[in-house]
């Protein structure tokens, strides 16, 4: 290997991003881009669910009960209705989420110190969303209960000592997703620098014929290789400065755990993952079939399958076998793990070490899958 | 440069090459031999197998079958010893369109890893003999297609290589360039460089020393220009000036002694066994015609002639199934 030459390929490289505005804007606004936009745009935290109440017993029993639901700020009433058409109706095109029935007997219910079956209809069309918006009703109607327990226990001074339930919350305190989603960002960041930048380089040099010149000079398939990784390499560690910059002063996301380990662990993912778009244009030679294989084998994985998306735990067996196949898998858990609860690589030695196998791995395949001939 | 230079007086030397793909011949077991410091012509139409020849012998292409050397080295085995020791201009415009002149220049010496000295003296001659000390500084976008071509040349031969293969160098440039290229073309090979050039414009063999003919993958035809001109070309060739010449083609093409007839601009050059045998039947064709402006004259052959009669005998002798 001749540093002469390898310098001269990333040299000629760096040239031709900065002159070409779309790559160096692809390479340096994906990261803002995806940041804010996941950062304000994708919250997982759900408030202001549409709710409409038909209340058959309008007493003030009832009207107290739908009070706690009024005052939540995770739900919004958009109306009182008399009849299961109406409500059925809005159900069905989307104008309200859930529905909730009190029937006419809820106070003779109550007082009689019976069960009250409340109705809860909801659109689980959003099974995520609808999980969350369930959750919020029980606990709504569970500090009814409470309250009622309490009030009953004070005046027949049955039991002194109400039940309370002591809530904690561990590594993400205030529930708060953006918390979660920026380090799962950077990875995604990563592998979209990788997919659509790096996938371009060598099929380009096929496609405007430049790779047939330079094949035919002494140059070695693992200096071409490295000269073209280096360019890139920077500008995805450039990512990594904004998207932590971005996290930490934007989005006030919290940075538990070292800095230093959270540049080493991406610097090795981002070895694997640019290894990975330089493979995926060797073998394709012509740039739109490169950014298709880029898209379907590095992108939509890492985005559906690694967790950032999904949690794996919820998947099928048979797609959470699948799922130790990406890479982001490891990396995602070692973001996550560094920015919430500061651990990293010794506590994540085998995260890690899938990480290193990885890009050892891909980077060897690249290089080899290089070949300095036509056809 | 070269140590295997006392083993082997030939350059480049091929036996039987063969390229195939799929079920398709793109070259049929060639054999030729390219002598030190000779400026070889390979030319063909287009398709011939010019540039899958040319590909192979700089270590691009892997050979089917055959066997070969490039400046000693087998081209089977020693493809990347082959590409140390060559300078090979792609018959597409190869450098880097949005990288500057001199960038482009220092790229490739950084590639061939020219010291630092080297690479100053280098860029300076290059661009003077591509004469284009004005547009250092521009995108190679920017120049015209001669300039493009002449320093693509430029970088090819930046480590000043001993054999230097140019696949149609000159295609698609003006008449003036393509002459001025020939002029440093021939000035290499005056330092000795071996220079094995394609091209589909026939006119330009006169300028190789050697020269093959390729036609649908098979050698036709091999010699210098006059042996191409003389022993190749056993029969006459008549100029014939009349008006309306193309309308003449088929008359004469059928009359006796008549072996092939083809447009020349305004003449039809005629390929007769004997001159003056085939000058009285066309004269006579003429006069039973009642034409009398026209002219038939013994020409002696030109390269192109010499072409256009081997690859006609060749497609008679090869009908297509």
């Amino acid at each position: 290997m001749n540093l002469k030459r390898v310098r001269a390929i990333a040299n000629k490289e760096y040239i031709q991003i900065i002159r070409d505005p779309r790559s160096l804007a692809l390479g340096l606004l994906i990261p803002v881009i995806l940041i804010v936009l996941f950062g304000y745009a994708l919250s997982l935290d759900i408030k202001d669910v549409p709710l409409a109440i038909w209340d058959q017993d309008n007493t003030k029993a009832s009207v107290d009960f739908i009070l706690n639901f009024k005052n939540s700020e995770y739900f919004r009433i958009i109306g009182y209705y008399d009849n299961y058409r109406n409500l059925e109706r809005l159900l069905n095109y989307g104008r309200t989420m859930m529905v909730l029935v009190l029937p006419k007997d809820f106070s003779r219910y109550l007082y009689s110190n019976q069960s009250v079956p409340v109705q809860l209809i909801l659109d689980g069309s959003d099974s995520n969303t609808a999980t969350i918006a369930l959750g919020y009703a029980q606990s709504v109607v569970q500090q009814y209960n409470d309250k009622l327990f309490r009030k009953s226990s004070q005046t027949n001074l049955v039991n002194s000592q109400p039940i309370s339930l002591d809530q904690r919350v561990w590594f993400n305190q205030d529930f708060e997703s953006k918390n979660f989603i920026v380090p799962g960002l950077i990875a995604i960041i990563m592998m979209i620098i990788a997919a659509l930048l790096t996938s371009l380089t060598v099929a380009r040099e096929w496609e405007r014929g430049t790779m047939e010149q330079l094949i035919s000079t002494p140059v070695r398939s693992s200096e071409l290789i490295i000269g073209k990784f280096l360019p890139y390499f920077a500008i995805g560690m450039i990512d990594l400065v904004i998207s932590v910059i971005l996290g930490r002063f934007v989005f006030f996301v919290p940075l538990r755990g070292s800095l230093i380990q959270l540049f080493i662990m991406s610097a090795l993912f981002l070895t694997g993952a640019l290894s990975l778009g330089i493979f995926i244009s060797t073998v394709a030679k012509s740039q739109l079939m490169a950014s298709q294989m880029a898209i379907l084998t590095s992108f939509l994985p890492t985005f559906l399958l690694s967790g950032f998306t999904y949690e794996i735990f919820n998947m099928p067996q048979a797609v959470q076998a699948v799922t130790y196949l990406i890479p982001a898998r490891y990396f995602i858990k070692i973001l996550r793990g560094i920015y919430l609860k500061d651990i990293g690589m010794f506590e994540l030695w085998p995260e890690a070490t899938c990480l290193m196998v990885f890009s050892v791995l891909m980077s060897r395949l690249a290089i080899h899958k290089f070949k300095k001939k036509i056809l | 440069m070269n140590q295997q230079s006392q083993y082997s007086e030939a350059a480049v030397k091929v036996e039987n090459l063969e390229k195939t793909f799929g079920a398709f011949t793109a070259v049929n077991r060639i054999s030729f031999e390219v002598k030190k410091g000779e400026i070889f012509g390979f030319l063909g139409p287009n398709g011939a197998g010019k540039s899958t020849t040319i590909r192979m012998l700089c270590g691009l292409l892997t050979p089917t079958s055959g066997a070969g050397t490039v400046g000693g080295f087998n081209i089977m085995k020693d493809q990347e010893l082959i590409k140390q020791h060559i300078g090979y201009m792609s018959q597409k415009f190869s450098l880097y369109d949005d990288l500057t002149v001199e960038e482009n220049i220092e790229f490739y010496s950084g590639i061939y890893r020219l010291s630092k000295k080297e690479k100053e003296e280098r860029m300076e001659e290059v661009i003077k003999q591509a004469g284009i000390e004005d547009f250092r500084k521009n995108l190679t976008r920017a120049l015209s297609g001669g300039w493009k071509q002449r320093l693509a040349l430029g970088c090819a031969i930046l480590h000043k290589p001993n054999i230097i293969f140019l696949d149609e160098p000159t295609s698609g440039v003006d008449p003036i360039t393509r002459a001025n290229f020939w002029s440093i073309i021939k000035e290499m090979a005056g330092r000795g460089v071996t220079v094995f050039v394609t091209t589909h414009y026939m006119d330009e063999a006169e300028n190789c020393d050697r020269m093959t003919l390729i036609y649908k993958g098979t050698i036709i035809a091999m010699g210098t220009p006059e042996e191409m001109k003389t022993d190749i070309m056993k029969d006459d060739i008549l100029e014939v000036r009349v008006p309306g010449a193309d309308e003449w083609i088929d008359k004469l093409e059928s009359l006796p002694g008549v072996k092939d007839a083809a447009l020349f601009s305004t003449t039809i050059h005629t390929v007769v066994e004997n001159a003056k045998i085939g000058s009285a039947s066309i004269e006579a064709a003429f006069k039973m015609a009642g034409v009398k402006d026209y002219s038939v004259n013994k020409i002696r052959p030109s390269l192109e002639d010499v072409f256009v009669s081997s690859i006609e005998k060749y497609d008679k002798e090869h009908p297509a199934k």
